[in-house]
């Protein structure tokens, strides 16, 4: 199938790609590959398009210029077959979560079980219950509504049904953003647990250094409507560049920098 | 693909069960083996089994999680049961399910049916009956709040009431009129078939007259506004609820039921009279241009016995009625916006209730008033 046309390492391929919404440009001749197996973190100050980014990549937002390529194909040059067997080696999981909220949890992650998987009920449930517990989060919580959810919960919840299909990509949008510092380090470490264990690559945005540190293989800064640096942190904390010096030599920088040495 | 489809095997030769799968063990290729695997793991409850991996290609988390759901509901995990020859990144996987099998509900626990009904039907009950208490309460605070701002007329949002008229009233215009004229034009037609057989087409005009000015073209303009700008509110004022705008009003010092429900109350209470009396001339137009179409009563002649017969009493008794349906399609549109909680789905609800509870209440206003009217010979 793709498998050919797939370039080994790089699983997400993004190629002069422009972004813009009227006049106004967001992203400029912007590069960036995300290797198989990899969490890459994507920063950037606020309004740089970080999520843009993403929304370009899965295929949400579609580029003025330039070419996304995902698993090797372009998904908007892509016919709804092979879109539909992109998405289903993806996963995203939204900010607030994105959960339905006319149904319970358990629903949610079953929704795309039941939409792509041809599978009996009863393996459709245990699927879902397998993907919220290993989400971390409590068997009570199948039950529940969105609305009944606290911000954390919501996320495991957005994190189990972007789980659901077994994805190779996991696309997390500010994952740790909202969550109290033990919760958001437990994510952290639920993510990298996952990635281990399940071998996906991770695709996330996020503004938490402790995150960036925790978890990321590589980081890739957004500024000047372009990717300025890719590389292992300790790599990209070197790089000459006044808004990543102020990034990660600024006080939160810092101490998130002693917060890992320590 | 060249992975063989998922298969398994079983084998009792060694003198241990054996179970031993094969192929591509992801969760799309497993639908049809689930059930044979339930019903394995059921013959063999309490017997050793060792799962060979060997043949396994491919395993995601749903294959993993169907192995190990085997091995811990037939076997009492002693030593001899084990999974063998399972390569580093299987074993990595089916070690990380086994501690996530346990099954969880998917949806709330129902109880009894019967007792389900009953206590729906209570709910129901008390829920409507401290509804209308809410309700009443919401009329007093926009009352109250009405009243201050009587005595403090600078608190008054005149941007917001204006923009409000414009957009509830005047844009309801061309709709309200074009409803009008064909009722009025319908009503005239059916009285001139009937009223023809008795040789009384002249009495057209009463018809005509009395019915639309003292109800269709109020009831018709209360009916639409309901549908337009009653959902509306509740919408508006719902969304606003969900995303916290209306708790940032509140710790702001700003009284939303100054600053939200006021405005729109005031704004339906000056237009609804507005719009029910271009309709009632709309509509009296159509009844007129039928008659002229339709029957021999020429413009003069309608116009002549409208003078004639059509006392002023029934203009204002339609009228009349018009502030106060306003009144009650901005509360209840205003309250019911107020109640959205949670969800977009609540949204969607409120938004129906508010449509429904309007033209329920304008309609229930309406009998009353028919009623007073006969009692003091309006």
């Amino acid at each position: 199938m793709t498998e050919a046309k797939e370039n080994a390492s790089h699983v997400i391929e993004v190629e002069g790609l422009k972004t813009q919404f009227g006049d106004f440009v967001v992203h400029d001749n912007l590069d960036l590959n995300v290797r198989s197996g990899e969490i890459i973190g994507v920063v950037g100050g606020s309004g740089t398009g970080k999520s843009v980014l993403m929304r370009a990549i899965i295929g949400l937002k579609r580029p003025s210029a330039g070419k996304v390529r995902i698993f090797g194909e372009d998904y908007y040059e892509a016919s709804d077959r092979e879109r539909e067997a992109i998405e289903q080696r993806w996963g995203v999981l939204f900010q607030g979560g994105a959960l339905f909220s006319s149904l319970t949890v358990a629903q949610n992650v079953m929704a795309p079980i039941r939409e792509h998987l041809n599978l009996p009920q009863e393996l459709a449930k245990d699927i879902a219950a397998l993907k919220i517990s290993m989400s971390g989060l409590p068997e009570e919580a199948g039950a529940k509504y969105p609305s009944e959810l606290s911000g954390g919960m919501s996320k495991r919840a957005g994190l189990a049904r972007a789980l659901a299909l077994d994805p190779e990509i996991v696309f997390l949008d500010e994952p740790t953003a909202g969550l109290d510092p033990i919760g958001a380090a437990k994510f952290d470490e639920l993510i990298v647990n996952l990635k281990e264990s399940l071998g996906l690559t991770v695709f996330m945005v996020t503004h938490d250094l402790d995150t960036l540190h925790a978890t990321c293989d590589r980081v890739a800064v957004l500024a000047e409507k372009r990717v300025i640096a890719c590389g292992p942190l300790d790599e990209v904390r070197r790089t000459d560049h006044p808004w990543i010096q102020e990034y990660f030599a600024g006080p939160r920088g810092r101490a998130a920098l002693d917060a890992k040495a320590g | 693909m060249t992975d063989s489809a998922a298969s398994f095997d079983i084998d009792v030769s060694g003198g241990v069960l054996k179970l031993i799968p094969s192929g591509d063990w992801r969760g799309r290729f497993l639908g049809g083996l689930d059930d044979a695997l339930r019903d394995f793991a059921d013959d063999s409850v309490g017997r050793d089994l060792i799962i060979d991996m060997s043949g396994v290609k491919r395993l995601d988390t749903v294959g993993a999680m169907m192995l190990q759901r085997t091995m811990h509901s037939c076997t009492n995990r002693t030593k001899a049961s084990q999974f063998s020859s399972a390569s580093e990144a299987h074993a990595a996987l089916l070690a990380q399910v086994e501690n996530h099998l346990a099954p969880c509900h998917v949806e709330p626990v129902q109880g009894n049916a019967f007792i389900a009904v009953v206590r729906r039907l209570g709910k129901g009950v008390v829920d409507a009956y401290f509804a209308s208490l809410e309700v009443m309460s919401f009329i007093g605070l926009t009352l109250s709040s009405a009243g201050r701002v009587l005595a403090n007329p600078k608190k008054m949002r005149w941007t917001s009431t204006v923009w409000h008229m414009e957009e509830a009233g005047l844009n309801a215009m061309p709709i309200v009129s074009l409803m009008s004229f064909l009722i009025g034009a319908v009503v005239a037609y059916m009285g001139a078939k009937i009223l023809r057989m008795f040789n009384a087409d002249i009495f057209t005009v009463e018809l005509v007259g009395i019915s639309v000015l003292r109800e269709f073209g109020v009831l018709l303009s209360a009916i639409l506004v309901a549908g337009r700008s009653g959902s509306a509110f509740t919408a508006q004022i719902g969304s606003m609820k969900l995303r916290e705008e209306i708790d940032a009003m509140r710790v702001l010092g700003l009284d939303p039921i100054e600053t939200l429900v006021l405005p729109r109350v005031i704004a339906l209470v000056i237009m609804l009279p507005v719009l029910a009396f271009v309709a009632a001339v709309v509509g009296v137009v159509g009844g007129g241009l039928v008659a002229a179409t339709a029957m021999d009563i020429s413009p003069a002649l309608f116009v002549a016995r409208f003078q004639e017969v059509i006392v002023i009493n029934h203009f204002w008794a339609g009228l009349i009625k018009a502030p106060f349906f306003a009144f009650v399609i901005a509360i209840i549109g205003c309250f019911q916006g107020m109640e959205v909680e949670g969800s977009a789905e609540s949204l969607g609800q409120r938004t129906t209730l508010s449509v429904v509870q309007a033209l329920f209440l304008v309609i229930v206003i309406d009998a009353f008033f028919a009623m007073f009217y006969l009692e003091i010979d309006f």
